[in-house]
This record gives C-alpha cells, sequence and structure tokens, in this order.
C-alpha cells in the first residue's frame, strides 16, 4: 500500500496504482490517472466507458470485466482499445477508482 | 507508481572532459512493450481456449499478443471446422468419464456438448466470436504456411482473422522479443 498525491488531494493506492478506496474518486482523479496513462484528454467516450464503470460497481459490487463494458455500454471491441491503448482490462478500472477486475475475458 | 524522469536522452551532449563515469547511471527506467507468441497446435475444443484466452487476457492488459495456429491448430481458425471443434476427452486422464464409456458411439459428442454448454453459461464466447475478438483487440493471428499445405488447405478456407499465413522462420521474426508460449 502507498499513498499518492492526485490533484490536490492524497488518495490511498495499491503498488500498482489502483485506488485502495473507490469512494475517494472524483472525475479529477480520474482525469489525472489517465494523464499518467497517456490518455489525455479523457473524451466524452471515455467517460461514457468509466461512469459505466462507476455504475456497475456500485451494483454489483465487482470491477466490470471487458467484455461485460462491452456488452453493456455497446460500445464496440475495436473502439474500446482505441480508448485506452495500454489495456482496457486494466485500465478502466483503474481510472474509475475501482480495484483490477477478477475475470478472464 | 512510476516516477516518470524527463529527457534521458540529454546525457548526449555533455562534454568528454566533465563526464565522470556513465557506469550508474546506465539502468534508465525504459517502457520495454511486452509481448508473447503463443502457438497453437492442437484443434481441440480444451487446447483452442487456452490459447485464446491468454492471447486475450494479454490485450486487455495492454500487452502485444500474436498466435500461430500449425498442424492441428489449424482446425481452430479452419472456416469449416470452427464452429465443430470437439471436447479432447478420449485419451484424455482427466477425462471425467471413463474411456471404455467416452469410445461409444455418441460419446464423444455428448462430452462436447456439455463442454460448450458450460462454456457459454460463464459467457465465454464460442471460439468464432474469440477470434473476431482478438482480432478486434490488436492481436495478430497467423497460419502456419507448411501445416496448410499438408493438409491442402488454402488462405481462403482459414476464417477472415487470419490476415496472413507465415513461415515457421517468419514466426520467429515476428515474435522477437516476445514471450513464448507452446500449446
Amino acid at each position: 500500500m502507498s499513498t499518492t498525491t492526485l490533484t490536490a488531494e492524497s488518495v490511498e493506492v495499491d503498488e500498482q496504482g489502483f485506488l485502495l478506496n473507490p469512494d475517494q474518486w472524483t472525475p479529477e482523479i480520474a482525469s489525472e490517472i489517465a494523464r499518467d496513462a497517456g490518455i489525455d484528454p479523457m473524451t466524452e467516450r471515455h467517460w461514457e466507458v468509466i461512469d459505466f464503470c462507476r455504475r456497475d460497481y456500485a451494483t454489483t459490487g465487482q470491477s466490470p470485466t471487458v467484455r461485460r463494458i462491452i456488452k453493456q455500454t455497446g460500445i464496440p471491441t475495436k473502439e474500446m482499445y482505441q480508448l485506452f491503448p495500454k489495456g482496457p482490462g486494466i485500465l478502466a478500472a483503474k481510472i474509475a477508482g475501482l480495484s483490477k477486475p477478477k475475470g478472464c475475458i | 507508481m512510476t516516477t516518470a524522469t524527463k529527457d534521458p536522452a540529454t546525457a548526449g551532449g555533455v562534454g568528454l572532459d566533465d563526464a565522470p563515469a556513465p557506469e550508474t547511471s546506465q539502468p534508465e527506467e525504459k517502457e520495454v512493450a511486452r509481448k508473447v507468441a503463443i502457438i497453437c497446435s492442437k484443434g481441440s475444443l480444451d487446447m483452442a481456449y487456452p490459447g485464446l484466452i491468454m492471447a486475450n487476457a494479454a490485450r486487455m492488459m495492454g500487452i502485444d499478443a500474436m498466435i500461430f495456429f500449425t498442424f492441428w491448430g489449424l482446425d481452430v481458425v479452419t472456416k469449416k471446422k470452427v464452429d465443430h471443434l470437439h471436447a479432447g476427452l478420449l485419451g484424455n486422464p482427466s477425462s471425467p468419464m471413463p474411456h471404455s464409456i467416452m469410445g461409444l458411439p455418441g460419446m464423444e459428442a455428448l462430452g462436447t456438448k456439455m463442454m460448450k454448454r458450460k462454456i457459454a453459461r460463464l459467457d465465454i464466447p464460442d471460439v468464432r466470436e474469440m477470434l473476431e475478438t482478438l482480432d478486434d483487440a490488436g492481436a495478430e493471428l497467423y497460419g502456419c504456411q507448411l501445416a496448410m499445405e499438408m493438409f491442402g488447405l488454402e488462405k481462403e478456407d482459414l476464417v477472415d482473422q487470419i490476415h496472413e499465413v507465415i513461415t515457421a522462420m517468419d514466426f520467429w521474426e515476428k515474435a522477437e522479443g516476445a514471450q513464448v508460449v507452446f500449446i
């Protein structure tokens, strides 16, 4: 566990940079994590994914897998990889302030 | 979190006399792109999925992935066979049913059906959809030229996600720097 300072607040993250407490998440933190991963600026489509991840986590208690995001939002696989070139499986959850998804698909 | 070191290239212009010893400054944090190269050589359902899932997982993490389908692995990407792969239960020590029963007519089909049902229940895509997903995710899928000659297959016989048919030597060229997995 470590603490990192994103925007003005300091939040707790694990060694891979995932927020330990999803409640500490703010859109500013999301933009900061995204920028760190080379996504700048966050577009409306990015936010669509992030908002879905947050909503889904609130109801299921789990970070959605890429397959789930694609199926539920209707965003095509190709576009998901354009939005998150360094890996949508990790990045969507990370930017959304959630833990690493548990699924394999 | 990683610490970003800006402009590691600036050392290039330093005068020789005031450059004490660059020995320790060697391992700059260089972002090396990870890559996996998977060789799929088997055509049964249970041998097809591991390679496809591992490659897809790599892509989901931003790791470059390529799959080389060779020998029976070509079945996985052959248009006529991709939707009809069988579970390899006969001759498999992990088979849930005794071999004496598995060898009976119709048993293998039943086993395959059961496996496919389980796969669908877990919301795992079928093989054809896995190949489409991999292609969309940017994984590179290749057919093996020699195996295709052996089986009398043309590129048109393979699914559209196979963009190129390559030789074993081409594979090693493309797999440079990759972690190689043989299935």
